[in-house]
């Protein structure tokens, strides 16, 4: 009998596919991949809830993705996916358990129009995240777009917490991470070019400065911290002068003129009408 | 400063500026002082109630509006006045007093915070 290439292909999915019996856990599908193995949908029967589990690529050692879980399971945030167990498979292969997050990757969310406000709204939760991990001294490592994902009502959710030995996305990875041990600089960094990846076109030049400043080649010319980038972002926000870049009087009378245009034309009016009575007088 | 205090200081500085643009009028010069005194307690007041307007109601455009309103209205009561002379001068004090209204609704919902309040939180 011969097989055509669609039932090979299914075959061979479903060798791949992780045996969950003896598990609490119904397979439903493939939903990702991470750098350490593949993330699954799963039906919790015990608790009749769909999860998340990520179970660890059979090439690399149970370890390593105990270690990754250990870290997430230290991280209790709101922009944290959290960890609900970690378990071995029949086939010796370990995987963790997760909340299973209905929403989008930050790279396809973007595919629909999403204003700027929102667009650093994203930036300033996920370096939430990463600033809450740092006090814990967790480093995220690989921090990217499709490391980010966007719920159904907005939440954003960091994911795939980095473990020792993830070298990071080229595009996001800090240029010290190719020879040493990466710290909470890289972080900065990688939340910088996303910050630039998230920015439109027509994003204004004080908002390039801060992501250029977070993505300096020299770790020390960064932000000294996420929370110190997320304040630059607010005073953008705020209307106010950003640390990453100093402006000619010119562009601060601009600004000023811009936040207090309201006050300036009620100003302008007062003087309008005094010299228009005192015009009115010599007539 | 809560917005009561905010709108008597910005009501009184910008009561007394536009008072002291009276000396720019010669006819009215000799009486400056009055001028001043009266433009200040009637910035003052308008200050006082923009203020308290501004802790009810927390919106810039309903500020401007209720600012304006009041600082028309006091001008009024003052250009009803008739000067030595005889004469009113409805315009030269109601225009700018509308103004200066405006301008004090503005600042005392942009500026000044809410007065102290004791909260009791409940279980």
């Amino acid at each position: 009998m011969e097989l055509n290439d669609s039932t090979l292909d299914h075959l061979r999915a479903v060798v791949d596919q992780p045996d969950l019996s003896g598990t609490r856990y119904e397979l439903e599908g493939e939903i990702g991949r991470g750098g350490l193995g593949v993330v699954y949908a799963a039906l919790d029967h015990q608790l009749q809830r769909r999860v998340a589990i990520k179970v660890l690529d059979s090439t690399l050692p149970a370890l390593r993705l105990e270690e990754e879980a250990r870290v997430i399971a230290s991280l209790e945030h709101p922009a944290i996916v959290p960890i609900y167990e970690t378990g071995t498979l029949p086939d010796g292969r370990v995987y963790y358990a997760m909340k299973l997050v209905a929403g989008q990757r930050l790279d396809r969310y973007l595919n629909a129009q999403v204003s700027l406000s929102e667009r650093l709204r994203l930036v300033r939760t996920t370096g939430e995240a990463l600033a809450f991990a740092h006090t814990r001294g967790v480093v995220h490592r690989d921090l990217k777009p499709q490391n980010v994902m966007v719920g159904s009502f907005g939440e954003v959710y960091v994911m795939d917490w980095g473990v020792e030995g993830v070298a990071g996305t080229p595009q996001f990875r800090a240029p010290e991470q190719a020879g040493a041990a990466p710290d909470h600089r890289s972080d900065i960094y990688a939340l910088g070019a996303l910050l630039q990846f998230l920015l439109p076109e027509t994003a204004p030049w004080r908002l390039r400065a801060i992501a250029a400043k977070a993505m300096a080649a020299d770790p020390e010319a960064r932000y000294s911290s996420v929370p110190a980038l997320l304040l630059d972002l607010q005073r953008f926000q705020d209307g106010l002068a950003v640390e990453a870049c100093p402006e000619t009087w010119w562009q601060q009378a601009r600004r000023f003129a811009v936040r207090n245009q309201v006050l300036l034309l009620l100003l302008a009016a007062f003087v309008v009408v005094k010299f228009f009575l005192f015009f009115l007088h010599g007539l | 400063m809560n917005k009561i205090v905010t709108g008597l200081v910005f009501g009184a500085i910008l009561g007394l500026l536009d008072g002291a643009t009276a000396w720019f009028t010669p006819e009215v010069r000799p009486a400056i002082v009055t001028i001043l005194m009266g433009s200040t307690v009637k910035g003052m007041v308008v200050g006082l109630l923009s203020g308290w307007f501004a802790r009810k109601i927390n919106s810039v455009s309903w500020g401007i509006g209720f600012g304006a309103v009041i600082g028309l209205f006091f001008a009024y009561l003052i250009a009803m006045q008739p000067q030595p002379s005889g004469n009113h001068y409805y315009l030269e004090i109601m225009l700018p007093g509308f103004v200066v209204g405006a301008i004090i609704g503005f600042l005392t919902q942009r500026a000044g915070g809410p007065s102290k309040q004791t909260t009791q939180q409940t279980t």
